[in-house]
């Protein structure tokens, strides 16, 4: 990065200035990478974590329709009411767990705010909180900035990236303080069987603990119907927080719209942090939300099977040209096991981008346990999904020479 | 399992693909996706695979014009026969019956020439028996044809690497 030009009197060393914990956090593996990519015209790029489609019409009118009218204000610090009706009346419907739109639900800036909120909400000095990995990329940071501690439990392909019961039991300690699961899964586009959710619970049941749920993909979900919440699950709605948001299923990355519901202690910490950080959610992506769980169903669904139509391309493809890749039932990314190559996950990821111009992010950006791995979002185009599948075999096929 | 929705649904967007790339998308085998596009056919579900134009593009002249036609039912029959004895003229590229009051049936027709319309719902359409009167709508510009748009939206150009 560049420097500025200093006067004479600032302080000699400002990064000394920064916060330790914050000095100390890496910067997010995929941000080196951008760099690298952008630099680049006649990419393919796979490594695009957002939908490709724009925000469906009726939910873009809707939120035009409200500037119209002049719908320009703060709203309650926990968003409006009617779209907090909405959200419960959704959950509800969705997930099999009823919150009361009044004291358990809160409107937050995008899901990402929603989990912040959460984990600084829970977290004193030294608290652990486990979470599956390969993970999303925030997860480790957001906990070391509220001084928590991070404890990954690494997910494998034979499992297809589930979270084996087992191995989160033995990452419990004294200090655990809450469980944080994330499925359909960002990278590795995992799911959870209502079994593996119930082991889960009698877990966070038997020790106690909190277990906060990032469910950004979830209606993402290609086998059958969405899974009932772990909260509907018995002992678990009191000790669940749900966190959710409309980017991922309804195409509106850009409003930045997410909630959060639980238990009203939790629920009611969050919104002081949130109270005197952020105020509230735009009132125009609130009202966009609103908007999407009132008419925007039909076209989720359909960009739901578009998505699954490439993913069984793109799978298909992948293990045909010898990268092994299980059959990923959820959010929108494929992760090949790259391992059969000989290459790190990074040397795969910037020789494939330079030497044939597809972009896929390196495993090992979303933890260690995502090394021999990359992510391949299927976010794309079915053009561009079978050129990138054509490029990546030439490339396979230059590496065995 | 039944794929007949889903063989459907991609045929809907796209009717060029091949059976074995439609076999892919669904993750079936390209044999399944024939004998059912066939069955398809042969049940009169599916009665045609046609390309969508922008007609102001195309070289040709075209002048399309709906019609609204009044009409005495018939005893035995209804519309039915009316219908059908319209619906066989060669111009006439869509007709259904409408629940109107003011009308009965409408029709998309399609012509070389302003003139070449006119001439025939005065000579064919008009007189024909049981007509009772009709009111003929020109086209001036399509937006959207069968749920394409004709004017594509600007691309929105998305960071290339996100998380």
């Amino acid at each position: 990065m560049k420097k500025t030009m200093k006067d004479s009197k600032s302080p000699r060393d400002l990064s000394s200035r920064v916060a330790k914990h914050i000095y100390s956090l890496p910067k997010s593996g995929i941000r080196d990478f951008f760099e690298l990519v952008n630099t680049m015209d006649d990419v393919i790029s796979l490594g695009i974590g957002e939908p490709d489609f724009v925000t469906p019409w009726t939910i873009r009118e809707g939120s035009i329709y409200s500037l119209e009218r002049g719908r320009t204000s703060y709203t309650s610090n926990l968003g409006l009411l009617s779209l907090r009706k909405a959200i419960c009346k959704y959950v509800a419907e969705n997930y099999k767990v009823e919150y009361d739109s009044v004291h358990e639900c809160i409107v937050t800036v995008g899901v990402s705010e929603a989990l912040d909120l959460v984990i600084r909400a829970i977290t004193d000095p030294g608290d652990e909180i486990i979470y599956n990995e390969p993970c999303y990329v925030s997860y480790y940071s957001e906990i070391k900035m509220a001084h928590g501690v991070p404890v990954p439990v690494p997910t494998y392909e034979k499992n297809n990236f589930a979270l084996d019961p087992a191995d989160l039991e033995k990452a419990i300690t004294p200090k655990t303080k809450a469980i944080l699961l994330n499925f359909p899964c960002n990278p590795t586009g995992a799911t959870l069987n209502m079994e593996q959710l119930e082991q889960i619970a009698k877990i966070a049941v038997k020790y106690d603990l909190l277990v906060l749920t990032d469910l950004i993909y979830s209606e993402l979900t290609y086998s059958g119907n969405i899974l009932p919440a772990i909260s509907s699950l018995p002992g678990m709605k009191g000790r669940t927080i749900f966190l959710h948001g409309f980017s991922k299923a309804f195409a509106m990355t850009g409003f930045r719209a997410g909630y959060a519901c639980g238990p009203f202690e939790i629920i009611d910490a969050m919104m002081k942090i949130h109270q005197y950080s952020m105020l509230c959610a735009s009132i125009t992506a609130q009202e966009a939300a609103e908007e999407a769980l009132r008419n925007g169903k039909r076209e989720m669904e359909s960009m739901r099977r578009e998505y699954m139509n490439r993913r069984n391309v793109i799978v298909k493809g992948f293990n045909k040209m010898g990268l092994s890749c299980f059959m990923p039932e959820g959010a929108f990314y494929a992760f090949p096991n790259i391992t059969s190559t000989g290459l790190s996950s990074t040397e795969f990821a910037k020789r494939l981008l330079m030497e044939k111009r597809v972009a896929v992010v390196p495993g090992c950006a979303f933890g260690k346990s995502g090394e021999g791995y990359v992510r391949c979002s299927y976010a794309t185009s079915m053009e561009g999904i079978r050129e990138a599948l054509k490029r990546m075999e030439a490339f396979l096929k230059s590496l065995k020479k | 399992m039944d794929h007949k929705q889903d063989i459907l649904r991609v045929l809907r967007e796209d009717a060029r693909l091949s059976n074995e790339d439609i076999a892919e998308r669904l993750g079936i085998t390209a044999k399944t996706v024939a004998a059912t596009i066939r069955k398809l056919e042969k049940d009169g579900v599916i009665v045609g695979f046609r390309a969508l134009f922008d007609d102001s593009k195309l070289p040709e002249n075209a002048v399309k014009a709906i019609i609204e036609v009044k009409v005495k039912p018939e005893r035995n029959g209804g519309f039915d026969r009316i219908a059908k004895r319209i619906s066989k003229f060669s111009k006439v590229e869509s007709l259904s019956l409408m629940s109107s009051g003011m009308f009965d049936l409408m029709l998309e027709i399609k012509g070389e020439t302003l003139n070449d319309v006119a001439e025939f719902v005065s000579s064919k359409l008009a007189p024909m028996e049981g007509v009772i009167s009709t009111s003929t709508h020109f086209i001036l510009k399509k937006y959207k044809v069968s749920g394409k748009l004709l004017q594509n939206e600007e691309d929105n150009e998305r960071l290339k690497i996100t998380p």
